[in-house]
């Protein structure tokens, strides 16, 4: 049981920060680039195969996953960036199909459908994070971090930049924003989370094939944002949450069959419902303040 | 030489169908500027309900095709009516979201009701395959059959938008909705409109699809929605007789491809050709470039 509770616990950590990533490019920026996934899926490989393939260390790993994924997403931002809004949504979700091509045909690297077996968990000063409880702690110690990265971004002269290409990119440029340079460093700052949550991935599971780097996880992670509310730090650690947790329960309610069709279904539909309900999504445009809420006496505040 | 030939022809099967799919996007894109993402879904659909209708129930084939026609327009202009026509005036974001959801729900729906496995859809009697060789070349006569019927779907639009009075319509609310609405024009039945004949334009595509390969599985309308997408902006998004031109030419340049590269690359051409579209000439082969306004 506690097992189970940390491995949900872990998925939740791992999919806040993909969730988050999604954040800063579709709900600080107002990108519609859903590439999530393909990012996700450079971080695991990259982490993975510097494992497996050269001995480097995770922690090492990880740091490359994130610069490498940040990267690409720069390029990608690079070259797609002067697209309007809806060319943007189809050449980031084309990169996905794109990216899970080459890792299914690039078989001297990847070992394509077989996938790469055997990655490492980390260890630091001889102590291994082997047990799920530790992992789990290891997880949320990066979710904590990240979360205050995002925090600081949001508020910083870029994250401001962010904001308002999203209420109004002329307005923006007119301010003298360089919005071009300042979208491309968004995508690649929600690429550069992507890349952590990959190699998180990688080391937890031990084994990564293509599959897991679908469009249909770029949807999840679109829905996650969606759901918790679109430009909230909480709203992406709640989407993430709510999302992981709620298959579970159908698990436990005895549904059988094809779980992941009707798993499927309920995304489908929350992405419909949310956008025509309650567009800003669970909790909005307001983020969990602790610090305020000690002193304030308050929870929520406004960003 | 002949190895041409015959890829040009099996090009031109799948390019016509293609142009089918492409139509609904650019009549959709045209008037409400948004990528319905659900449009491969509704020719998954078609291809279903016309396997449902022939193989379960066993009715004959043409009456098989008007019932899928009249069932897929049906679902369309629901789907609009349920998840885009609520967001027509909210941010652009809104009726993209929703699409993705639409076509996620809509794609799992079928896996849940008919299983993720292929399902065979044989031939019915009346168009019972011949193939015939043409020096050298190999042709079946389904593959004639498609390309008729499309290219008659084709000329038949093309004078539906041209030369009657809901067509004028339709072109007016392409140029301004709001002008339109104002001018008499009923912008919510024009929408309806344009998503029932779009629907059941791709939900014949499906059908004709689905017994050429002998097969409907759920996930069919996934790669087929964003070729026939890349298709429309290849045309030049938007515009009818560019969707056409756009949907044969994607198809010629797959099977081209796939013979003389890899078949493993055939997926990958129509993406190459989108990235390079986008970059270079966004307005495609028939569009007119605009500026944004701000």
């Amino acid at each position: 049981m506690e097992a189970y509770v940390a491995h949900l616990l872990i998925l939740i950590g791992i999919y806040a920060i993909l969730t988050m990533g999604q954040n800063i490019i579709l709900g600080y920026t107002g990108l519609f680039g859903i590439a999530q996934a393909a990012f996700y899926g450079i971080g695991a490989y990259t982490t993975a195969l510097l494992a497996l393939r050269m001995g480097i260390p995770f922690w090492v790993g990880i740091v490359a996953a994130a610069f490498i994924a940040g990267f690409m997403g720069w390029i990608l931002g690079l070259c797609t960036m002067r697209l309007g809004g809806d060319y943007f949504c189809i050449a980031t979700l084309g990169f996905v199909v794109i990216i899970q091509q080459v890792f299914l045909n690039w078989e001297n690297l990847t070992r394509g459908p077989m996938g790469l077996p055997g990655i490492p968990r980390p260890h630091v000063f001889g102590y291994f994070f082997d047990s799920r409880l530790s992992f789990c702690i290891l997880v949320w110690a990066f979710v904590f971090i990240l979360c205050v990265v995002m925090n600081n971004i949001a508020g910083s002269r870029v994250g401001r930049a962010f904001k308002a290409i999203r209420d109004n990119e002329a307005a923006a440029l007119a301010m003298g924003v360089n919005t071009l340079r300042v979208k491309i460093l968004s995508v690649a700052l929600g690429s550069f989370y992507a890349g952590i949550a990959g190699g998180l991935f990688a080391s937890y599971t031990g084994y990564i094939d293509p599959s897991s780097f679908s469009v249909m996880e770029t949807i999840i992670i679109l829905c996650m944002a969606v759901l918790g509310g679109m430009g909230s730090i909480t709203g992406s650690i709640l989407g993430a949450a709510v999302l992981i947790v709620m298959p579970e329960l159908l698990r436990l309610a005895g549904v059988t069959g094809s779980l992941s069709v009707y798993r499927q279904i309920i995304y489908g539909m929350l992405l419909v419902f949310v956008i025509l309900m309650r567009p800003q999504g669970i909790i909005g445009k307001v983020e969990f303040r602790p610090i305020a809420a000690i002193k304030e006496g308050r929870l929520f505040r406004a960003v | 030489m002949n190895e041409f030939l015959q890829q040009m022809v099996n090009g031109i099967t799948v390019g016509s169908v293609y142009a089918l799919i492409a139509l609904g996007y650019t009549m959709v894109y045209g008037i409400l500027m948004f990528i319905n993402f659900a449009h491969g879904e509704i020719y998954m659909a078609g291809a279903f309900i016309g396997w449902f209708l022939m193989t379960k129930l066993g009715l004959p084939f043409l009456p098989s095709l008007l019932a899928t026609v009249a069932l897929v327009s049906f679902l369309g202009v629901m789907i609009e009516k349920a998840a885009y026509r609520p967001l027509r005036y909210a941010s652009r974001l809104g009726p993209l979201i929703t699409a993705i959801g639409v076509s996620i729900f809509v794609q799992n729906l079928a896996a849940a009701i008919f299983g993720t496995d292929p399902r065979p859809f044989p031939l019915p009697a009346v168009l019972q395959r011949n193939v015939y060789e043409i020096r050298g070349v190999i042709v079946d006569n389904l593959q004639v059959y498609i390309l008729v019927l499309s290219l008659t779907i084709m000329v038949g639009l093309d004078f539906y938008v041209n030369h009657t009075r809901m067509g004028k319509a339709m072109r007016a609310a392409k140029i301004n909705k709001q002008v339109a609405s104002l001018m008499g024009i009923n912008l919510d039945t024009v929408i309806s409109l344009v998503f029932a004949i779009g629907s059941g334009i791709a939900g014949i595509g499906g059908f004709m699809i689905g017994l050429y390969y002998n097969a409907v599985y759920p996930t069919m309308g996934f790669m087929p929605g964003l070729v026939a997408f890349t298709a429309a902006v290849l045309g030049g998004i938007g515009n009818i007789r560019g969707a056409m031109i756009g949907g044969m030419l994607i198809g010629i340049l797959e099977n081209l491809g796939a013979g003389y590269i890899s078949t493993g690359f055939k997926q990958g051409i129509a993406f190459f050709v989108l990235i390079f579209l986008l970059l270079f000439r966004q307005e495609g082969i028939l569009g007119k470039a605009e500026r944004e306004k701000v």
